[in-house]
């Protein structure tokens, strides 16, 4: 490291990234990786997926402890609401695989983020899901994410940050992508 | 079995300028071309194109543009014959109509099988593009019958083409051009646009090539990048070489009435709807916005790059004020699929870029992309050299004009190669 060169941490350990990448570039089949969640009923719209195993670089793995999440719908759906939406996790997902991405990014540039924000909002005509009206669409009409980071660097290259977290970014491909999706019944 | 030292696979502009350094050299060689001199630019270019370089822009070892426009395009035929004088002025030993069908390593060399019989060589170079096979995505098998599907070696220029919708797909130099003048023969285009690279073709009063060419960025090196496997598939800037030297964007696309989407990815052909129509979706991905975003920001970064240039090497003529152009306007909400089954889309031309063919070549120097493994146009096989490939040694590498620097690097490279490795005809005196 010379004179020169300033230290940036934004907690992320780009070396071992960029080390991944190139092991992975000469064994891509260690780069297959398959990603899990279990999901029970609780009663009404209430449900608790878990999170524990996922498999990758060639054997099962485990996350360091399982994680739950409730979701649920409002009351004003005359439900519970144990916890949020499912539409409001596809949001949560977004956000944060945008975000990670974003602090990598920025340490692999050699940029210095003081903070980061991210306010999302998903737009929804609920005349789809309702069944109303069959020309609405269930989903988003489209979502809207806007962030405020504060960091030393010009706007521009805080805009090409955001912008190459977004090419780069799984949750943003699987909703702006189509993906085939197979539901079956044992 | 014929035998020559060198053999170069290919008499294209890159063929040709190491043919050229090959004579200097005194090595023997010859050129084998599957058609004549120049065969891809006669046979694979849609009539309207020209080159996207400027004419002085385009020399070979030996040789540049004599005519009176510098500052202009070449069309495919006044290049086709550009490259045939330089052919002759070289008096390059061209064998036309042969096809290499095989290459095998050899313990000399190389086995090259053609035709018409097969040669012996010591050191092989193959310079026969990068543009072999047009990129045809999957999916396109799941486009209904009624749709006319065109790569961009099949068309020629909009009257071959159905009245009705057609969708172009690809957002580079080709896209934008053929998104262009199909539109302007009253069919009404949609242009489907993944990542792409926007360039205005002049920038304070000059060619962005001659600020590309002064402030040294088309030779910027390939080891001077991270990540080279990445520049390389790079899609071509979305230039055209006109008379007006006009740019050409989405912009300009857009004001003409042609609808922009985001990347093509996929078809979905899905049961009888309730009218009893049957649909078959195109599907565009929802990231237009960013692929747009992003390519402005690159843009700007290049401007800033030469204003920083200018500034420091105190260029005062022929400069016009610092520019930005306007930022790529999206519709709020692009379109995310189209009917296929309905009839508006009569045509869809996959300007999707192109990918060499190596299938002949039996040297274990091919990965699992297709791509040669090469260190700056020197395979990793004892004399084997591969050369015009885009961003081989340098941004320019793919450019008429950027075979030259690599034609005379290698071209020494491989004298050295020659002088240096087993020579058997020296054992087979003694």
């Amino acid at each position: 490291m010379n004179a020169y060169t300033k230290i940036v941490d934004n907690g992320v350990n780009v070396e071992a990234l960029l080390g991944a990448r190139e092991q992975l570039t000469e064994a891509p089949q260690a780069a297959q990786f398959t990603w899990r969640a279990t999901c029970d009923w609780v009663k009404g719209t209430h449900s608790r997926s878990e999170v524990e195993g996922f498999f990758g670089l060639g054997e099962e793995q485990q996350h360091k402890t399982s994680f739950c999440f409730d979701a649920d719908h409002p009351e004003i759906f005359a439900s519970e609401d144990n916890g949020v939406t499912p539409v409001e996790y596809v949001l949560v997902g977004l956000a944060s695989c945008l975000t990670a991405g974003i602090a990598s990014v920025a340490q692999n540039r050699n940029i210095q983020l003081h903070s980061v924000k991210a306010t999302l909002e998903g737009n929804m005509d609920i005349q789809g899901i309702l069944g109303i009206d069959s020309d609405v669409r269930n989903g988003f009409d489209g979502i809207k994410v806007v962030y405020d980071i504060k960091a030393d660097a010009t706007q521009d290259e805080i805009e090409a940050i955001v912008a190459q977290s977004q090419k780069r970014s799984a949750v943003y491909d699987i909703i702006t992508n189509p993906s085939n999706i197979t539901v079956e019944v044992k | 079995m014929k035998r020559v030292t060198t053999l170069i696979i290919g008499a294209g502009q890159a063929g040709l300028a190491m043919s050229r350094c090959l004579t200097q050299h005194s090595i023997d060689h010859v050129v084998l071309e599957r058609g004549k001199v120049a065969n891809s630019w006669r046979t694979e270019r849609w009539d309207s194109l020209r080159l996207l370089t400027p004419n002085w822009q385009n020399r070979l070892p030996g040789y540049r543009y004599q005519g009176g426009k510098p500052n202009g395009f070449m069309t495919t035929p006044e290049f086709v014959q550009f490259i045939q004088h330089y052919a002759e002025a070289i008096s390059a030993p061209v064998h036309d109509g042969v096809i290499v069908t095989a290459v095998d390593a050899t313990e000399n060399g190389y086995r090259v099988t053609t035709n018409v019989g097969q040669w012996q060589c010591r050191s092989l170079v193959i310079a026969s593009g990068a543009f072999n096979i047009p990129n045809v995505p999957t999916v396109s098998k799941a486009i209904p019958a009624s749709v006319e599907t065109l790569t961009t070696h099949q068309y020629r220029n909009p009257a071959q083409l159905e009245e009705g919708g057609v969708l172009v797909v690809g957002g580079s130099a080709t896209g934008l051009q053929l998104a262009e003048e199909i539109q302007r023969s009253g069919r009404e285009v949609t242009l489907s646009v993944g990542e792409h690279v926007r360039m205005p073709r002049s920038y304070r009063g000059r060619d962005i090539f001659c600020w590309m060419n002064d402030t040294g960025i088309l030779r910027e090196h390939y080891t001077s990048f991270d990540d080279v496997n990445r520049v390389r598939k790079l899609p071509s800037p979305q230039l055209v070489g006109t008379p007006e030297h006009s740019t050409l964007d989405l912009n300009r696309l857009t004001t003409t009435g042609v609808k922009v989407v985001g990347r093509f990815c996929g078809v979905k052909p899905s049961s009888l709807s309730k009218s009893g129509l049957s649909k078959c979706e195109a599907q565009f991905s929802g990231a237009l916005n960013n692929v747009c975003k992003m390519a402005d920001l690159k843009m700007n970064r290049l401007l800033e790059t030469i204003d920083t240039w200018i500034e420091d090497n105190g260029v005062t003529t022929h400069t016009d004020q610092v520019e930005r152009f306007e930022p790529t306007a999206i519709d709020k909400s692009p379109t995310l699929s189209i009917d296929l089954a309905s009839g508006k889309i009569k045509t869809v031309i996959w300007a999707t870029g192109y990918r060499p063919d190596y299938s002949w070549l039996n040297v274990p120097v091919v990965n699992r992309k297709g791509l040669l493994n090469h260190d700056g146009g020197i395979v990793n096989s004892p004399g084997l050299y591969t050369i015009g490939l885009p961003f081989m040694r340098t941004r320019q590498s793919s450019f008429i004009g950027g075979v030259s620097d690599d034609a005379n690097y290698l071209s020494d490279h491989l004298d050295g190669y020659l002088k240096t490795s087993y020579k058997p005809s020296l054992y087979a005196m003694s």
